[in-house]
Parts: C-alpha cells; structure tokens; sequence
C-alpha cells in the first residue's frame, strides 16, 4: 500500500542563547491511506515540533532538514505559495488551542465558508450550505444559527468542533490533530474524538494523532510511534505498544499510568527527569533513567531497528530481554526523585 | 461534632473527623463587560456543599472545570470568605475566625497548589522557601537548617538541592518543594489543589507514590482535589463528585467506581480512556451532548439535567417536572454511598442501555482479573 | 542560612544577569563611558589643577593645553566647571531618582497589593500629583526653596515618585495573582512579608529599569530648571546652569555651550541605553531554560 505522506529522517534544530538544541533528531514513518497513526510522548520529546516542521510551521531560529513528502509533492523547502495550497486542502491540522486556527473576528460560518471557497471554485450559497452540513456531522446544534456565532461566543469545545468541520471541508488525504483535546474536560474530549472519528471515515483521511494520553493512543490509533529526546524510541501497532513493549521507556510510560480500570496498586514510576535537548547523554537518552542501563547504552545510542516480529521497531539494546516483562519487574514503586 | 441534617455517612465507625463541612456557599460577584463592569448578578461557584474529613484518610474532589471544587478547597482553608457555611477544624469554627487566630491554625491545615511553576517565588532559593513557614511561626530556631534538610529528604530531595533556585528544577521536583513548605509545619490536613495536573506521567508517577508514603508516615489526612479521575481512583479512599457547585455523589471508591449512581458519574467514568486498546475499544460510551452549564445562571431544580442522558430520553413528563423544578437532595444507597439524583433507581438499573455498560461488570471484573497493564 | 553556600548561589544568578547584560554590546558602551565620566567628575575634578571658583588670567580663549575646555570672559577654566557641573547634575539625578524610586514603590505595591477603595485613594492622589504641570511646580518649588542641590533632588523626587507608583502598582497587580502569593498567604505569611519579601523583589527587573529611565529624566529636568534659573546657583554650577550661561556665547564662543551640552547628552543616552541593557538581562522570560 502507497504511503500518503512520507517522513524521512526528519530533523530540526532550534538556535538559542545558550547553544543549538537539537529538538527532534532524525524522525522517519509512513502515513497510509486511512490509517491512524498515534505519536505519544512527554513534554520535550518533539512530537509536536515534527508536526509542526513537517508543516512548514516553525519560524526563526529553526533548522529543519530531511523529507516529507505528501504523494509526489516535497513538502520541506516548498513554496510558501505551494504549502498554503497544501494546508487546508491536502493535510488539515487541528491543534490544542482551537482559537490558533480561528480567526476572532469572523463568524464561524464564513470562515468554514471561506475555507471551502480557498480550494473550490463554487458559490458562496452552495459553499455556506456545506457548511451547514458539515457544523451537523460535528454534532453541533442548530448548525444554521450557530454559524452566524463569533467564536468567543463559542465554548471551547464549540470551537474545536468547528475547527475540525473546517479541516473535514476540503476532504484532506491526512489530518494532523496535534493534541486535540488536552485543553478539554473529559466528558468533552469524548464529544471531540467522536468527532474527530467521524471526520476520518467521512473524509477517509489518514490521521497523525498526537497526544500525551495514553489512553486516547489506545482508544485511537492503530500503529504507534513513541518518542523520546527528539527521537522514536519505539513503533508498532497499538496492540504491540501496550501488550509487548520492547523498549524500557514504553513499559515505564505504561506503569506509571494511574488505572480507572484497576483497584489501587503501586505505580512504578521512571525515576530522573528527561535530559535537556542542550545536554544530551552521549548514548541512549533514555540510558540516565533506565534500569536495564549497560554501559554500551552510555556509549551508543541504539538505532531503531526491527525486533522480529513484522513492522515492530524498538531503539534499544536490550529489547530481547523485554518479552514477556511488566512494568513492576524492571522498575522499582519509588517515591524519591532520584534512586538515592 | 454537629449534626448533619441528613446524616453523613460514617464510613469510619465511630472515628470523629478532622474536618467536617456543612453547607458551604461561595458566590462571586460576575462582573459585566465593557467599561461600567457593572454588578451583573453572582456566579454560584460553590452551593451548599457538606463532607467529612476523617483522620488518615484521602478523600478525592473531582468534577470538571468549573464545578467548584477548587474554590471549595480554597474557602475551607479560608483562603478565600465564605459567603455561607461552615467549617468545623476539631471544634473550631474557621468561618468566623479572626485572621490571627487563622493565622495560628495554618500549622495544621496546609495545602499543596496545582501549578509548581507558580506557587514558588522564583527569587527566593529553595531552602528559604521550606524554611518561610519555619520563620513565621517562629519555629526557625538553631535547628532550623537540619529541619529544611530533613523536609528535603522527606519529599526525596537532596540536601544540597536546597541551594539552588526554583527554576534550576523539574516540574516534579518542584512539586516536592511545594510539598516539603506545606509540611514543614507538621499540618494534620493538607489539601492537594490538583497536585500532579501539571506532569507529565511517568513524573507524576513518583509524586503520587510520595503522597502515599507521606501519609502513612506523618498520619496526614488528604482532601484531594482533581479532574482526574484515574488519579483520585488511585490515590483516594473515598470520593466526591461535583458538578456546577453540587456534590452530585459520594461513596468509597470501590462503590463509586463498581456502581456509579448518578448519571453524571456514570458519564465521567465512561469517558475516561482506558490506557488498554481493548478494553477501551470494547468499551460502550457515554457521549454526553453539550457543555456544563453557566455557573452564573444554574439551570433550575437539578444542574445536570441540561446534560442528563437519562433526562434526555428515559423520563416521563412528570419525572422531567421533578428535575426542573426540585433540587435532589443527596440519599443514602448503602452506609458510605449517597447521590443527588431524583431518579436513581432507573439510572441504577442495569436494563437501560447506554447507562448500565459502564456501571455494570466492565469495570469491577476487570478490576479483579488483571494484574498489570500487558493484561494478557 | 549557610551565608557561604546563599552567596555562591546568589553570585551564580547575578552572573546569568550578568551575562545576559554583556551580550547588550550598545549598554555595556555605555556603562563603559558612563563609569568614564563619573571617575572624571569626581576624581579628575579634585585632581585638576584648577577648581570651580578659581579666576585666571586668560579671559575667552578657546581650547587649549592650558585649558581643554577654554575659559568664559570671566576668566573661569570650563573643564573645572563642567566637572562640577557633572558632580551636581549626577548628584542631584541619582538621589531624586532614588528617592523617587523608594518611595514609589512602597506606595505603588501597597496600593496594588490591597486593592479596592484603598487602592483608589491612593491611586487618585498620585493621579494627582501626575497632572501637576512638572516644569511650572518644579520652577515655583526651586525658586522658593532656592539653589542646595539635594532640594532640586527632593522637588524632582517629589514629583515623579508618582509615576515610580503608577509603574510598581501595576507590576504588583499581576503578581498578586500568582498562586506563591497566595501559597504564602496559607502558610501564614502577613502582608507586609508578601509585600517586602515576595512581591517588591519579583517587581525590582521593572522597578529598577524605571529608575535608569527617571536618572536620565531627572539630569534633563534639572539642566531644564537650571537654565531657566530656578536651580542651582552661582557661584556654584550644574550642567544646565552652564549651558544657560553660555546661551549668548553660542556664535562667539562656541566651546562654552558645547562642552557641558555634550556631557548632558552623554549622561542622558548612556544611562537610557543601560536601562534598556539592564530591562533585557533582567527579564525572567529570558531566564527561562527550554527543557
């Protein structure tokens, strides 16, 4: 199956002060065709900076490097007039904050309307009864009144539903949904990802998920990419993530998780904190917080290579010794902030 | 102690609470926009809200934005007026104390804040910070440095962390400073205003692990107050859920997550994701339609039922008038477990769809088969 | 406290203030020829061969060896008068500013921090004192209470700690809001420990860049009531009294109005592009590390 978007070994750098600060270090997947592919990672692991570079997005003191390649199209070093035609048409972005994509100024309606228009050339009736539709398939009601709403009149739910009418109005090939619903209450973010599941199978979009949530990822996706220090540490389907990590910071990630679904048990946190992106350990990142830490893994950092198993990919140099392990067997219920 | 009118549920025999909480309100003054900012009407952020406190004990505060349970935290430290209510600190009245004599009382009642960004003056270093409530309560005496060292070591800190300033530090380890101030008087409560919101997993991981040594070590009663609901699950042994002001429900966890009550809860719990693909895709849901309601204009009789799914499609028209126009008042189902909802037992009966997926065996067996999170 | 370890700490964050400071090419210039001209001032005035009221016997002649400045028809040597000048513009600017600044402060957080009607009260009487024509008042004020410079500095103190107050209330109203006023406030803290030991140290980046700012304003103000004669007076002299003097001489004998003009405008400049050095490397949104 052809890929819709291609990532190759894509790299940022950001310029500071204080040096360069290499935010995501050589990230490579492949998007198909209606496929949800999740990224999840802490603060500072640069998943939301590859959406943004992939985009074109970063300003300044960025470096971007690599490929992205949408179809036959070079996303990195294109026009700026050939990524506007690509946002919002071919790939669609959603982002945390729905006010980044709305303008206050407008009404909703004419800003879906607007959008429409952008890449159809149809009339403004025809454009605003679309939008009509697409403010119902979002589930937001009386979409014919609401589209004369400015968006502070909106909740912030509202608004992210109709950002995400505005992302379903061109019918992308991918959607970037970049933690769509960290800003939102729970019973919201539910309304959010339906909406979102009904974006993707009306459009048939592929869709990059990115989100600090592991239970969204499990909710959502069906391949995963587990990022850490600007890199993957770990890719596989989402069955592979959760029930047979090869990687210690995914099985870390998983025993720290606080359960609804389980009677109190111990957490098994990850001790340490993730380096700095301007002091990076010479090997593995992850070598300073991981039991399993050899000293090959001070050395080298491990590539990230297959495990065995089909497309599973894990950057680690001990991932044999993690089958069949869970979280309580490598990592110790502490509660200190470093292992004294 | 004093009466409840309806009776609180005592779920440690005939232990006394530290803190009892009867028929709290907090109003805000909502201010209108524009130049005048008039006076426009009150928000109702808190409404006659009662719970107990019992010695040891971590009694979790959840709801969603809005909901009040931050500012109930606040007004029950006296952080913030009281426009009605009590609240009994074993036998004192804090409502109407002075602010010296509050003042005083502060040794024993101390609360962590949700923002470790924030809630530490970032021009003071680390040891001054711990030592700032030694100081002023006059307990910084020639000991006082070994006792800052000993509060660092407490919370899993360094002593030669002390040295450095609140920025050096990580979001977890400055919550442990925000944790070692607040017990550095020795308090017997401490409130916990979302304490681990603000990091990341495998971070929140240690504190929340920390919280539960602290507790078991220094006795410590916890009210912990959080949206996050896999979190208090963890962390607490009974619960409270709030919804525009109101607790809507309260009952130990195990009742509270193996037979939810109320339909709010039931809808909370059911949109939490499941950190299991499947499980969670196994999972029916409840998608509630819109948002909370105006805080500042409550809908009438009960709050929820602008959201209430079982409003919505399963009551007559008689059952509707009772939730717009009455307000439920909490009932007993068992000993420990009470809700708000005129209609519990069709929001408890497993026979309508929708609402019983959640409630009824998903969770509690699951709960009993697996062990860890590769849950084969 | 263990004094040692406080001060290796504190040194490391001057130093990251420091540095940042450094990297502000223009400011550190300027500190540079600030610093230059203040050694002047003070020990080249005591140093050089002549004082402010000595009288030679070369009567307007230009500049030379003898005299780098020249000398104005009465026989008076510029350099020696634009040093003393300096010693007084500076003297009189750095106390008015600091007054202005102490005072400013204490008012302007102690009505941020409480708020409501106190907070009106207070603030309208600086409103007040803002509206207050400067020049005129200062001019009023000068020629009653008459010519000792430190009086210049408390009329100018007493006019712009007004301003000091308007820029301390508002830096203090956003930080009141920040959850460690309020965690201070449940660990016991009183109001006036929020205010002096949490609240004015958090403010004091704003703060102390408003003072550099009121340096170069009070230097401007006073050479302004100098030279309309109401500040200092002869026999001793200011940077503006001497540009007042020398206001006829501007044709005959250019050197007597360009040398303190230059040293007015030297001192102006250098201590605004500190203060724009000082705002930066003084910002907490720069101190802040990306993790």
């Amino acid at each position: 199956m052809t890929p819709v978007l291609e990532v190759a070994d894509l790299r940022v750098e950001f310029r500071t002060d204080e040096g360069r600060v290499p935010a995501v270090r050589g990230v490579s997947f492949q998007l198909s065709r209606g496929e949800v592919l999740g990224i999840v990672g802490e603060s500072g692991s640069g998943k939301s900076v590859t959406s943004l570079a992939m985009m074109g997005l970063l300003t300044g003191s960025s470096q971007v490097a690599g490929s992205v390649r949408l179809g036959d199209t070079e996303l990195l070093g294109a026009s700026d007039k050939e990524l506007s035609r690509v946002r919002g048409q071919s790939i669609a972005m959603i982002f945390q904050d729905p006010m980044t994509s709305l303008n206050p100024v407008y009404p909703i309606g004419y800003q879906i309307v607007e959008a429409i228009r952008a890449h159809h050339d149809i009339t403004r009736d025809a454009a605003r009864s679309q939008a009509q539709r697409l403010l119902g398939v979002v589930s937001i009601p009386n979409p014919s009144e609401r589209m004369n709403n400015y968006p502070h009149e909106l909740s912030g739910g509202m608004r992210q539903r109709v950002v995400i009418a505005i992302a379903m109005a061109n019918g992308p090939e991918v959607i970037i949904a970049d933690e769509p619903t960290t800003a939102l209450d729970v019973t919201v973010q539910a309304q959010i990802l339906e909406a979102l599941h009904t974006a993707r199978v009306q459009t048939g979009a592929a869709m990059l998920l990115i989100t600090h949530d592991l239970g969204v990822i499990a909710g959502q996706a069906d391949r995963v990419l587990v990022m850490y220090a600007g890199r993957v540490v770990e890719a596989g389907t989402v069955e592979e993530i959760f029930y047979a990590p090869q990687m210690p910071y995914t099985l870390g990630l998983l025993g720290s998780q606080p359960r609804l679904d389980l009677r109190r048990q111990r957490l098994h946190p990850i001790s340490g904190a993730p380096p700095s992106a301007l002091h990076l350990p010479p090997g593995c990142p992850f070598a300073p917080r991981c039991p399993l830490a050899a000293p090959v893994c001070e050395a080298d950092e491990p590539p990230l290579v297959a495990t065995g198993t089909g497309g599973h990919l894990s950057a680690c140099h001990f991932s044999d010794q993690l089958v069949g392990v869970a979280p309580g067997d490598l990592f110790r219920p502490i509660s200190q902030d470093t292992p004294l | 102690m004093i009466p409840h009118p309806n009776g609180i549920p005592r779920p440690h025999g005939t232990q006394q609470p530290v803190l009892e909480v009867r028929n709290l309100v907090k109003h805000f003054p909502a201010r209108g926009r524009g130049l005048a900012r008039r006076r426009a009407g009150e928000v109702h952020a808190v409404c006659d809200v009662s719970f107990d406190l019992y010695p040891r004990e971590t009694l979790g505060l959840v709801g969603e934005s809005g909901c009040g349970k931050t500012t109930t935290a606040r007004v029950l430290l006296n952080l913030q007026p009281a426009t009605a209510g009590h609240v009994h600190y074993q036998g004192t009245e804090l409502t109407q104390l002075s602010r010296k004599a509050m003042q005083r009382l502060r040794r024993e009642l101390q609360i962590v804040f949700q923002d470790p960004y924030a809630a530490l003056d970032p021009r003071l270093p680390v040891n001054e910070i711990i030592a700032e409530p030694l100081r002023i309560h006059g307990l910084y005496d020639s000991s006082g440095r070994a006792d800052v060292r000993e509060l660092l070591g407490l919370v899993g800190l360094r002593p030669e962390h002390g040295n450095r300033y609140p920025h050096e530090f990580s979001g977890g380890q400055r919550q442990r400073i925000g944790i070692a101030r607040a017990l550095a008087l020795r308090p017997k409560v401490l409130v916990l205003d979302e304490p681990v919101s603000a990091l990341d997993v495998s971070i929140q991981a240690g504190v929340l692990n920390l919280l539960a040594d602290l507790q078991a070590q220094l006795g410590l009663s916890y009210l912990f107050v959080s949206h996050d609901l896999s979190v208090v699950r963890h962390i607490a042994d009974r619960i409270a859920v709030m919804y525009l002001g109101r607790i809507v429900e309260i009952a130990t966890s195990d009742e509270l997550f193996s037979a939810p009550a109320h339909p709010y809860t039931q809808a909370l719990i059911s949109a939490i994701p499941l950190p299991d693909p499947r499980k969670e895709r196994a999972r029916e849901r409840i998608i509630l339609t819109g948002d909370v309601g105006n805080p500042a204009d409550p809908p009438s009789g009960c709050r929820f039922r602008t959201r209430c799914p079982l409003f919505a499609e399963h009551l007559s028209d008689p059952q509707r008038h009772r939730c717009t126009t009455e307000i439920p008042a909490l009932i007993d189902h068992t000993q420990t477990h009470r809700s708000a909802c005129h209609h519990t037992e069709l929001s408890r009966s497993p026979a309508l769809s929708g609402l019983s997926v959640v409630t009824g065996d998903d969770l509690p067996r699951s709960a009993r088969s697996t062990r860890g999170p590769e849950g084969r | 406290m263990p004094d040692r370890e406080l001060a290796v700490t504190q040194r490391s964050q001057a130093q990251l203030v420091a540095r940042r400071f450094r990297r502000h090419r223009l400011a550190v210039v300027s500190l540079a020829v600030l610093l230059a001209l203040v050694l002047l001032a003070f020990v080249g005035g005591w140093l050089w061969k002549y004082s402010v009221v000595d009288l030679t016997s070369d009567e307007s002649v230009p500049p030379s060896w003898d005299h780098p400045f020249g000398t104005d028809a009465a026989g008076h040597d510029t350099f020696a008068q634009v040093l003393r000048g300096t010693q007084i513009s500076i003297g009189i600017a750095v106390l008015g500013a600091l007054v202005a600044t102490v005072v400013g402060t204490v008012w302007g957080a102690t009505a941020g921090y409480y708020g409501g009607r106190l907070d009106t009260v207070m603030m309208r009487i600086a409103d007040l004192v803002l509206t207050l024509p400067f020049l005129a008042v200062a001019a009023v004020l000068g020629h009653n209470v008459g010519g000792s410079w430190w009086l210049i500095a408390a009329v100018i103190a007493g006019l712009y700690w007004a301003y000091v107050a308007r820029v301390a209330r508002g830096v203090v109203l956003s930080l009141r809001e920040k959850e460690f006023v309020e965690a201070a406030r449940a660990i016991g803290a009183g109001d006036a420990r929020i205010i002096f030991r949490h609240l004015v140290p958090n403010a004091f980046g704003s703060i102390i860049v408003n003072a550099t700012v009121l340096v170069a304003i009070a230097i401007l103000l006073e050479t302004a009531l100098s030279y309309l004669g109401f500040g200092v007076r002869p026999p001793d002299t200011s940077l503006g009294l001497l540009v007042s003097d020398a206001q006829t001489a501007v044709d005959t004998r250019p050197w007597l109005f360009f040398f303190p003009g230059l040293f007015i405008i030297l001192i102006a400049l250098t201590i605004n592009f500190i203060g724009d050095g000082l705002r930066d490397a003084l910002d907490p949104q720069q101190t802040r590390v990306r993790r």
